[in-house]
């Protein structure tokens, strides 16, 4: 396949481990949080911690959107579904997450709660024009690179004067948790973790850009090196960070610079602008309430905010006791520290998020990793 | 008579009609054509293999196929894993009221077409009708049997660590020709599903290769669900080499697109064999001289491991496990 598996190439990946074993200084070791799910993964399917030197440890990060949502906010959503009568539509990976008592949408659509998957905000639109006698709600969540679909739709709604379709909005931002996980005694240091330095998000930097990242690096002395998807792309930039560590630089480089720039999609930016704006401070699952961190529906566009059309009920909600994932994406455990993981808590069975979502680190490990013993998966 | 009503499941004249009208003049045989409750056959041999596979399956008709031919095929696959001849399938029709019958018969068509070319015969049905909104146009169950040479023994639990593994072609078009014809993710694309009929490429591994241990065909779930239930059946692990494994180019850039696996989509037309490993050259060559096996590859050793997991050489120079996947796949978010 042209122009992908030139990114996978195992030549060339020989070549930058090479590099990479001979840039690696043997006095020290190298921790790098690997902020989204999709680098994990990548690191995982093909096998890239395998071509690291023993002391370049990978820490994954809390960048898998579903895994951060905090469950009192699935509960909510749940409670939309059963018992506002809505159609809410939903992306896939959030069907079997567990919320408070281990109820997911996937059961309530079993009791008969009207749950539709969907691929794309434009398919919740159809659905609402479909259905105009019933309240359409997008259960929206992710990172800043879904935030500027849902302010299409919203924009859309609004153009077209339907008047059943709000958002339930739940987007989050990057940069803001890259500070906050800097900023905790966690990876203070003499703390419990450590981070030398951050593989930046690929997607999310192709709409905000590499700018953001600044102040973190320059605040928290830590290197951030935005880097892509492709394995090929993992390892180039865990190379340019060894080199910014051995040079006692914090610089923020961009080595996905074939889709990322400094400053991002001005006109993306813009509409999450016009649309949503930024709330004081959001709650996410593993991280607590991080101010500025997350965005919300500006009242100019009120009608389509599920949370102002709708009163969900104040709730006690609940993880699974003893779920490790809030550990997880805060990046002081490893999956396979968790007690429940792979024993009660595999993909078929999830205790929590990051057994779900294709993007969390669990299922990561469980998937592709649980044959390495917990050393060589360090 | 447009549409199937409730009439057509009501056992009277508008039913016998539909039987006569549409499923008999199609799949017409002597068995059939009898219409005696049950059909009468003379089965050559002892040795019966029976197989029963209900298939729903969203859109009905995909590019490559359709729910007539894939009940053929489904049926006839899984005799053919066991190294039979099939020789008659009887087929059950469930079908929602308000379809329109001009479907229905393009779907019995392309059957009688499948069956046909697969020297097969459906020798008694049934139908009934299900209030509209209690089904999804047509749900068709076949059952088959056939029949299986003495010596002839392929089964999971033969298999051994040192085997090897092939398979008779490109993994994913069935799943992906399918997936891009759902109503919500339509895309356009020139893939194809594989659905076929195994049977013949069968006959000609086993000529080839009497000592064949296994074959399985990797249907839903795709080649990673059917390699860890027979690691599980075996008690063996077993390891891949992924640059051996055939993807058709458009369906691995359909998968790269959708942030979905080949390796766990579903497959019609394709088997997975494992023979010992001294036979594995021949057994590929016979199986590149069919028109089914084209593409035909030795992807992997059988391997002794407790933990019986299915694993992977990448292509990049890593290993990786392939397992089973947790509920359907899915396009990813971010």
């Amino acid at each position: 396949m042209r122009y992908i598996s030139e990114f996978r190439d195992p030549a060339l990946a020989a070549a930058l481990a090479r590099a990479i074993r001979q840039d690696a200084r043997p006095d020290r070791t190298y921790h790098f949080m690997e902020f989204c799910g999709g680098h994990t993964h990548a690191i995982f399917r093909y096998g890239v911690q395998d071509l690291m030197p023993p002391n370049v440890h990978f820490v994954h990060g809390p960048g898998c959107p579903v895994c951060v949502l905090p469950v009192r906010r699935l509960d909510d959503a749940i409670e939309l579904a059963e018992w506002h009568d809505v159609i809410l539509c939903t992306y896939g990976d959030m069907m079997r997450v567990p919320g408070t008592g281990r109820r997911s949408l996937i059961r309530a659509k079993a009791d008969g709660a009207d749950i539709r998957m969907v691929y794309s905000t434009q398919d919740a639109l159809q659905i609402a024009r479909d259905n105009p006698d019933r309240q359409v709600v997008f259960f929206a969540i992710g990172f800043e690179t879904t935030t500027p679909p849902t302010a299409v739709a919203i924009k859309q709604a609004q153009a077209e004067g339907l008047r059943n379709f709000t958002v339930f909005c739940n987007h989050v931002l990057t940069p803001a948790a890259i500070g906050h996980i800097l900023s905790s005694p966690d990876f203070a240091p003499g703390g419990p973790a450590r981070i030398d330095g951050f593989l930046g998000p690929s997607h999310v930097s192709a709409v905000i850009g590499t700018q953001p990242y600044e102040a973190a690096a320059r605040a928290y002395r830590k290197p951030v090196v935005i880097a892509g998807f492709e394995p090929l792309d993992v390892m180039q930039s865990v190379l340019m960070l060894i080199a910014q560590v051995n040079a006692d630089r914090a610089e923020v480089e961009n080595q996905y610079t074939r889709v990322v720039t400094r400053f991002g999609n001005r006109k993306a930016q813009a509409l999450v602008a016009e649309v949503l704006e930024l709330r004081d401070s959001f709650e996410w699952r593993g991280l607590g309430a991080v101010p500025d961190s997350a965005l919300r529906i500006r009242d100019s566009f009120a009608d389509f905010d599920a949370e102002q059309r709708f009163m969900v009920t104040e709730k006690q909600s609940r993880e699974v006791k003893s779920c490790e994932c809030p550990a997880v994406l805060r990046g002081v455990r490893k999956p396979t520290e968790c007690k429940l993981f792979g024993a009660t808590c595999t993909p078929d069975n999830p205790m929590g998020a990051c057994m779900v979502s294709s993007e969390g680190a669990c299922a990561a490990y469980y998937s592709y990793g649980r044959q390495r013993t917990p050393q060589d998966a360090a | 008579m447009s549409t199937v009503d409730m009439t057509h499941g009501g056992g009277g004249r508008a039913m016998a009609g539909l039987i006569r009208d549409l499923f008999q003049r199609h799949l017409s045989n002597p068995a059939l054509d009898r219409g005696d409750d049950a059909a009468l056959v003379t089965v050559p041999g002892q040795r019966l293999v029976m197989s029963t596979d209900g298939h729903v399956i969203a859109p009905l008709f995909f590019p490559g196929g359709d729910i007539g031919a894939l009940s053929v095929h489904g049926t006839v696959n899984d005799l053919a894993m066991m190294g039979a001849r099939p020789l008659y399938l009887t087929a059950g029709f469930i079908l929602e009221e308000g379809f329109p019958l001009a479907d229905l018969e393009r779907i019995v068509w392309s059957m009688a077409n499948a069956a046909r070319e697969a020297d097969v015969q459906v020798i008694s049905g049934d139908t009934k009708v299900v209030e509209r909104g209690k089904g999804d146009g047509v749900f068709i169950t076949t059952t088959g049997i056939g029949v299986v040479a003495g010596g002839v023994d392929l089964s999971a639990h033969n298999v051994q660590p040192g085997q090897s593994v092939l398979v008779s072609g490109t993994m994913g078009d069935h799943g992906v020709a399918v997936l891009s014809k759902r109503e919500n993710l339509t895309f356009e694309t020139e893939i194809l599903s594989d659905s076929a009929a195994l049977h013949g490429l069968v006959a000609d591994m086993l000529s080839a290769v009497p000592s064949l241990t296994m074959l399985r065909d990797p249907t839903r779930g795709g080649l990673a669900a059917t390699l860890n239930e027979i690691a599980t059946t075996a008690g063996v692990g077993i390891m891949l080499d992924e640059a051996q494994i055939p993807v058709a180019p458009d369906v691995a850039a359909a998968c790269e697109l959708l942030g979905l696996d080949p390796l766990n989509t579903a497959n019609e037309g394709k088997l997975i064999a494992i023979c010992p490993s001294q036979d594995a050259a021949t057994l590929l060559d016979a199986m590149l001289l069919h028109p089914l096996g084209q593409n035909a590859a030795i992807i992997g050793t059988v391997t002794k491991d407790p933990a019986q997991l299915v694993q992977m050489k990448t292509s990049f120079g890593g290993t990786r496990i392939v397992d089973w996947l947790a509920g359907e796949q899915l396009p990813r978010i971010c």
